[in-house]
């Protein structure tokens, strides 16, 4: 029982005390996890941290979601993820509360007004550095063109994008592959 | 269909096709505009800022802004979609735990990965346009909805960004906030 309350308390920190999540919650996850609570090795956390990447979800909960698993099974798991995500429930929850109280006041509007303008400069330089590291040729350009394309004309949904890039990648690398080893 | 069956099995799919972390969700949320209208862009666009400049992992705060949102204000709802988010996550992390090695190493990871890196830079530009259209064009893309001054401020903040590459995400949104009031937007 105490581990689990270990477990919980550590991530709920975490989650309390990294804004924006991803590679802003690493150091924190370096220091409790590693230094202050060895649950693993720098190594370890490196490696579930790339992995978090490459798997479904909010790379910090998957995160989560192995060293509890590797301390506790799949309780621990659970008890690590509700641990990340509790500060969240709390706090946007208060925020979201106090904002439909207040939304109608002007120097609110004006104040969210201005905040849309940050946001689309966030989204855009976000993109720009997603793309800069996933496009590595001639292929995945076409793939970014191609996802672009039918994502914002809402031809396919969001679900099979995915899908067929995944498929798109593993069918031109595997014959990449292959061409590889004839040569 | 119950709103609170859509919103567990929208959210449950969001967790479980959203790779990359917080910023692939936006996309997910951006096509729930469309499909149910529980928020417009504007709400999206105030989501996205809070959900950057409070406490948590970006994604996890969306989930449950748009919960608490969707459902009229119930704190339930902010759960529910939160743990709908994380579900997906706790299944395939757990199965995936027991062969940690071999999923990172396997060059069919690395392949699929191959193609989605793209795919996913391109499903979050679509929104980015989306959004973009909201905030420099009232939504239509015309002359006559164009808005010059919020153009302007938005080759200013772009290029303080990228002038001051370190500066966090919360001070250009305090900033961004700062003149919205100054200037009465």
């Amino acid at each position: 029982m105490k581990t689990y309350i270990e477990l919980f308390w550590t991530f709920t920190k975490i989650g309390a005390f990294t804004f924006g999540g991803g590679y802003a919650m690493l150091p924190l996850l370096q220091k409790e996890i590693v230094d202050t609570k060895h649950w693993a090795t720098e190594e370890e956390l490196m490696d579930y941290f790339a992995v978090g990447q490459c798997t479904p979800g909010i790379i910090a909960v998957n995160t989560a979601t192995f060293v509890g698993y590797y301390k506790k099974g799949i309780l621990g798991g659970i008890v690590a993820t509700l641990g990340i995500v509790f500060p969240s429930i709390v706090i946007i929850l208060l925020i979201a509360s106090i904002l439909q109280n207040f939304a109608d006041l002007a120097i609110v509007q004006h104040a969210l007004a201005g905040i849309r303008i940050a946001v689309c400069v966030l989204i855009l330089n976000a993109v720009v550095k997603l793309a800069k590291t996933g496009i590595k040729d001639k292929e995945g350009l076409l793939i970014f063109i191609a996802a672009l394309v039918l994502t914002y004309f809402a031809v396919v949904s969001t679900v099979w994008i995915v899908v067929l890039a995944g498929a798109a990648g593993l069918l031109i690398q595997t014959i990449r592959m292959k061409k590889g080893d004839k040569s | 269909m119950s709103i609170w069956i859509s919103l567990i099995v929208e959210f449950f799919k969001t967790g479980l096709f959203a790779l990359g972390g917080g910023l692939a969700t936006i996309p997910f949320l951006y096509a729930m505009i469309d499909n149910y209208g529980w928020f417009d862009e504007t709400m999206l666009m105030n989501m996205i800022a809070i959900s950057e400049s409070t406490p948590g992992a970006m994604g996890v705060n969306m989930a449950t802004y748009v919960g608490y949102h969707a459902t009229g204000g119930s704190i339930l709802g902010g759960i529910v979609t939160t743990l709908s988010l994380v579900a997906p996550s706790i299944i395939v992390i757990c199965i995936i735990a027991q062969f940690l090695k071999k999923f990172k190493d396997s060059p069919y990871v690395q392949h699929v990965f191959y193609g989605l890196r793209p795919a996913v830079a391109a499903m979050i530009a679509s929104a980015g346009i989306g959004i973009i259209i909201q905030v420099l064009f009232n939504g239509t893309l015309s002359l006559s909805t164009f808005v010059p001054l919020n153009f302007v401020l938005f080759l200013i903040i772009l290029a303080i960004s990228l002038v001051f590459k370190k500066l966090h995400p919360i001070a250009l949104i305090s900033l961004c906030a700062l003149l919205g009031i100054i200037l009465g937007l």
